[in-house]
């Protein structure tokens, strides 16, 4: 599991008008090995072993306090596991560092916006946190969130769906190999939910890796290549996606 | 990159306070009002108690600077900003001096209107050595922000983090805030008392030295969940 191939590279294009100034490093796959994450005395997670490929969009699946956000969070290296280590191509968060940050994306139930600020101040300040050149970044990101002609609005007046537009943009502006996703549809209509299954699907063909923890069984069968089935903090299943995901889901997790 | 992340910081701090003047107007109108009481209470035919003046000063800047440390830090726990920070590809002590510099410049528009205000209220020449007065706001200010950055970031998930803060933070600044007041004292009293405002003026960049490299040290470790 060790071995899996990591590529140091600074050449590798990481974004379009991107300043590479953070030595970054490339994955293809990530690996957690009997990873358990503890708070207190409360389990959430045990011995979670699962890999993750480049080019899979892995379904995180399971009820409410199933673990699923605590998972997000390690592969985000924004938790440690309290045992069992997460690789991301061989190389652990701590070995990686900054240059491994620089590779994940990661939307939460919250949306990581500022209120305060205006939809292009906040796609600016985190383009310029990442090292990119903003000046390019930020207008095309505000185009496809939909969101030009309100670009200098303050976010806190937007709808949730406008801001989970934003947030979506803000998440990828870096254009991440690792994409994590906590329950990305709420407050989605449907158009805008096939324009961010569509986003998803072309981070996936281009070699990226995407986890999306989601309630919505409907859309995630029609999205994910993998499910991942997690309960009390135990990873039940990990299996290609082949349709029928309610009926597996039932039968593994209960009613749904 | 190191530089770069926390003048980023720093902007995006002003920026949010430059559209909401939220922090600046609450902590000004309390310093404000906390020095009008005091100055009701102690001054009586235009004369004031010896050294009430500094104790003042730093009363007000310790008090505001609570307040200002509690509102900055929940800016950035409403949307879990301080995640996104985190995950940053850039250097997270880098993200801590950010937030200190914001906390500094509140702390220093607060001290630009607390120290005329006192000088006319309380009669104190606070403009007899402006270069030295301005040396012990430094680094009383830099001192108090970098303990109270710290303790309110590592606090940011803790529900109890308004009575913790000051729990935590009173003590380890009380330091400070005593050789603020008998430095200030030293500065004010006539003829000024110069080695002994030396001595205090020493003593707290020691403490800032202390303070800055152990809050840098130590940032990165308590922000991991």
């Amino acid at each position: 599991m060790r071995s899996t191939p990591t590529t140091r590279v600074r050449s590798r294009p990481i974004a379009p008008g991107s300043r590479p100034d953070v030595d970054t490093f490339d994955f293809q796959s990530v690996q957690l090995a009997d990873v358990s994450r503890h708070f207190g005395r409360r389990r959430a997670l045990s011995r979670v072993s699962l890999t993750l490929n480049g080019g899979d969009i892995v379904g995180l699946l399971g009820p409410n306090g199933a673990g699923k956000s605590t998972m997000i969070g390690l592969l985000a290296t924004l938790a440690i596991p309290t045992s069992g280590e997460v690789r991301y191509g061989g190389r652990t968060a701590k070995e990686a560092g900054a240059s491994l940050r620089q590779r994940i994306g990661l939307l939460a139930h919250e949306l990581y916006l500022y209120p305060e600020l205006s939809a292009r101040q906040n796609l600016t300040f985190f383009a310029d946190l990442y090292g990119l050149d903003s000046q390019t970044l930020v207008p095309a990101a505000l185009e496809r969130a939909g969101l030009a002609d309100r670009a200098d609005d303050d976010v806190h007046g937007f709808s949730r769906g406008m801001r989970q537009r934003l947030a979506l943009e803000r998440a990828l502006i870096h254009n991440p190999r690792l994409v994590l996703f906590d329950e990305p549809f709420t407050g989605l209509d449907d158009s805008a939910v096939s324009i961010v299954s569509q986003r998803l699907r072309t981070l996936a063909a281009s070699g990226s890796i995407v986890v999306v923890a989601t309630h919505d069984l409907d859309i995630a069968d029609g999205l994910v290549t993998r499910v991942a089935l997690v309960r009390e903090g135990k990873l039940l299943a990990d299996e290609p996606s082949a349709g029928g995901l309610r009926s597996r889901y039932r039968s593994a997790i209960g009613a749904a | 990159m190191f530089v770069r992340t926390a003048i980023l910081v720093l902007k995006k701090d002003l920026a949010i306070e430059v559209k909401t003047l939220e922090i600046v107007m609450t902590t000004l109108f309390f310093a404000v009002a906390c020095v009008l009481v005091f100055s009701f209470a102690f001054v009586r035919e235009g004369q004031a108690p010896p050294d009430a003046a500094p104790a003042i000063l730093w009363i007000a800047v310790a008090f505001s600077g609570t307040l200002a440390l509690g509102r900055t830090f929940e800016r950035e726990r409403y949307s879990e900003t301080l995640r996104a920070l985190l995950l940053a590809p850039a250097p997270r002590p880098a993200l801590y001096v950010g937030k200190l510099l914001g906390m500094i410049v509140l702390l220093a528009l607060d001290e630009l209107v607390l120290v005329p205000l006192i000088a006319f209220l309380f009669g104190a020449p606070m403009f007899a050595r402006p270069l030295f007065l301005l040396l012990f706001l430094a680094a009383g200010t830099l001192a108090f922000a970098a303990v109270g950055t710290l303790f309110a970031a590592m606090l940011i998930r803790s529900r109890t983090r308004d009575v913790l803060l000051p729990i935590l933070l009173y003590p380890i600044t009380v330091p400070v805030i005593i050789c603020g007041v008998r430095g200030t004292a030293a500065l004010l009293s006539s003829p000024v008392d110069e080695p002994t405002a030396t001595m205090w003026l020493a003593i707290l960049i020691a403490m800032d030295v202390v303070f800055v490299t152990l809050s840098l040290w130590t940032f990165e470790p308590l922000m991991s969940e």
